[in-house]
């Protein structure tokens, strides 16, 4: 038995035989055609064609973002200036697959050499020259393999189009070589609860076949496992299983202290499973969706029928709104068309809706109306709040309305610093760990480049969120969590520990979250959490947590 | 005949990749003409090349020169110009 070493991703552990993302094919070699040039350019564009209308089909099947990728994708592969390229290569007497291979590695170096986002769009267009060649020499399309039974899926790192179609039915976990804890993979694993291990870089030498365990609580993956390894990691998963079905609980310490567990949601529509997973409300409820697709913002009888049908699912429960937060990831035309050079340090948040104060009031009369509607417990709260003024002019401005329970959202470092002052204003605050933490490291999260700068682990963003639990403490005001990182079950007994006293994450991630509380007391989180604090770095302060709070049981 | 030459700003606030070199493509595709768009001082592509279009790296703001010849020129640089122009990414 040996083990590598990654990121997990979750609780869970899960066992089974490895099967590989076939690898890239090598590259074609420079030899002459024994075909005319007439034969050749005919089976390039037969294949082109081919792998253009089977993107197509992968993406009308898919819908949504990725058909979008899918079909710009095929559009790639038919492109007319690649032909051209591809036609005066084996004009020169050259192989379908080399012309093919060497055309596509021009436009790949060009967009590659742009950097950012085109560079980011090389590999969609190596994923292509990749399809073409491999049905040229009709081998299987590089991809998600398919055994013909469930597998632990072992790849470089996935791609959007890898996992569009994956059959999660068949996918008993992901194991990545390449990528960290924000990548596609870890975010496509935390929304549909996969085990995963990511940045295994020793993973790479797992071969077609052989048994696993894939343990993400531990972040390890356990080769040529012992009978006994393989009967314990079963036992591990029946009792998550069992823990998953378990009759839920409200969210709560080992030692009984009430930590809520809410939802974050996008739209009225995601109430119902949000319930079913054991929300105990709602702790962001994200207001763009009734403008992102506007060109007008929507009238205040459109809202408040959505705000209605919001509260309506939760009776008695908090549900906590979040007015529109426009701008840098999601522009909106009628809030702000002006071209920024920095957008995420722009107009946008709280500084976008006063700079368009007739769509913040809108909003407000309709949330009003809404609550006045419904028995929920109605919060509202200000995107992007940076300064002791700003809160002002959003809680007077809400109370004007009518609205009970007016706060911020903490994602700038300077609202955390001065979250004694804040909240001496603030009925609440809620901690927006993504934006959080670009800000402090000063690193675009929308960015690839420096996306290892954003993780929520990093000692100097729980330094910040321990500031603004402990500006919470000094007014009694609540501070809450809803971010990505309150999905993390580790991190999420560390943000109880900093002071946070609700947490708000996707819905799928409620019941592993739910499971990891109970296991710690409040005693134990602020022991956690000092070990965090104390580390220099991100990792570090996870090992450290990991270490303060022991192997989980379970 | 004479080329048609259409000078326009560039409307989508991700610039010209993605989704909006996606779809402009296909219009200059479906427009059925040859149609060139150039980036100062950058030579011109064919419009209908997808990789062409976004290799031009053009971002919000930055003016892009569109070129057709022929009877339909006008109209399919109008439309395709309106294109260019309106942010695709709201």
């Amino acid at each position: 038995m040996s083990e590598l070493r990654g990121v997990g991703i979750g609780l869970g552990v899960a066992q089974g035989p490895v099967a590989r993302m076939a690898e890239p094919l090598p590259a074609p070699e420079d030899v002459a055609s024994t075909r005319t040039p007439e034969e050749e350019l005919a089976r390039v564009r037969e294949a082109v064609a081919a792998v253009a209308r089977e993107l197509e089909d992968r993406g009308s099947k898919a819908g949504g973002l990725a058909r979008e990728v899918l079909e710009a994708q095929a559009m790639m592969a038919e492109d007319p200036t690649l032909d051209q390229e591809v036609s005066t290569r084996v004009n020169a007497g050259k192989t379908g697959e080399f012309a093919v291979h060497d055309a596509f590695a021009t436009f790949r170096d060009m967009l590659a050499a742009m950097g950012g986002y085109l560079g980011e769009r090389a590999a969609d267009l190596d994923d292509v020259a990749q399809r073409v060649i491999a049905r040229l020499r009709g081998l299987p399309a590089p991809g998600i393999p398919d055994p013909g039974h469930p597998f632990v899926l072992v790849a470089k790192d996935l791609a959007p189009a890898d996992t569009a179609l994956l059959d999660l039915d068949k996918v008993l976990a992901l194991v990545t070589t390449d990528g960290g804890p924000t990548s596609h993979t870890a975010i496509l694993a935390r929304e549909k609860s996969i085990v995963a291990i990511v940045g295994a870089a020793a993973a790479k030498d797992l071969a077609d076949g052989e048994t696993v365990i894939v343990d993400a609580a531990k972040g390890v993956v356990t080769t040529d496992p012992t009978a006994e390894d393989l009967a314990q990691a079963q036992h591990r998963a029946d009792a998550r299983a069992a823990a998953a079905s378990a009759p839920i609980t409200p969210g709560a310490l080992a030692d009984g202290t009430a930590v809520p567990l809410l939802a974050n949601l996008g739209k009225p529509g995601g109430a119902a499973e949000a319930v079913e997973l054991g929300a105990e409300g709602v702790g962001l409820f994200r207001t763009e969706f009734l403008f992102l697709s506007a060109t007008q913002a929507p009238t205040v009888e459109e809202q408040t029928k959505s705000y209605t049908e919001l509260l309506q699912a939760f009776p008695g429960k908090k549900v906590v709104v979040r007015a529109l937060d426009a701008g840098a990831d999601k522009p909106l035309a009628f809030l702000n068309d002006a071209h920024e050079e920095n957008p995420a340090l722009g107009l946008r948040g709280l500084r976008a809706l006063r700079a368009s104060e007739d769509i913040l009031r809108e909003q407000l009369t309709a949330l009003a109306q809404a609550d006045a509607a419904t028995d929920a417990d109605l919060w509202v709260m200000a995107p992007m709040v940076s300064t002791v003024e700003e809160t002002e002019y959003f809680v007077a401005l809400a109370k004007d309305y009518g609205i009970k329970t007016a706060g911020v959202m903490v994602e700038v470092p300077s609202s955390a610093l001065l979250a004694d002052k804040v909240l001496a204003i603030a009925d609440f605050a809620s901690i927006g760990t993504n934006d959080l933490t670009q800000y402090t490291l000063a690193a675009d999260r929308l960015l690839g480049s420096v996306s290892s700068f954003q993780d929520p682990w990093h000692p100097a963003v729980l330094q910040l969120i321990k500031a603004t639990g402990d500006g919470g403490r000094a007014n009694g005001k609540p501070v809450g969590i809803c971010g990505e990182a309150a999905a993390d079950p580790l991190l999420a007994v560390v943000l109880v520990g900093l002071g946070a006293g609700t947490l708000s994450m996707a819905p799928t991630a409620l019941a592993d979250v739910r499971a990891t509380l109970l296991q710690y007391s409040r005693e134990d989180a602020e022991r956690i959490a000092e070990a965090a604090l104390a580390a220099s770095d991100a990792a570090s302060a996870r090992a450290a947590a990991q270490e303060a709070a022991g192997t989980p049981a379970a | 005949m004479t080329a048609v030459s259409r000078t326009v700003r560039i409307g989508s606030s991700h610039g010209l990749h993605a989704r909006p070199a996606k779809l402009f493509a296909q219009a200059a595709k479906d427009a059925g003409i040859d149609v060139t768009v150039a980036k100062e001082p950058g030579a011109p592509v064919n419009a209908a090349s997808i990789l062409g279009v976004i290799s031009l790296g053009a971002e919000k703001g930055d003016y892009v020169t569109l070129t057709a010849d022929g009877d339909r020129a006008e109209g399919v640089l109008d439309a395709l110009a309106e294109l260019l122009t309106t942010d695709h990414d709201e």
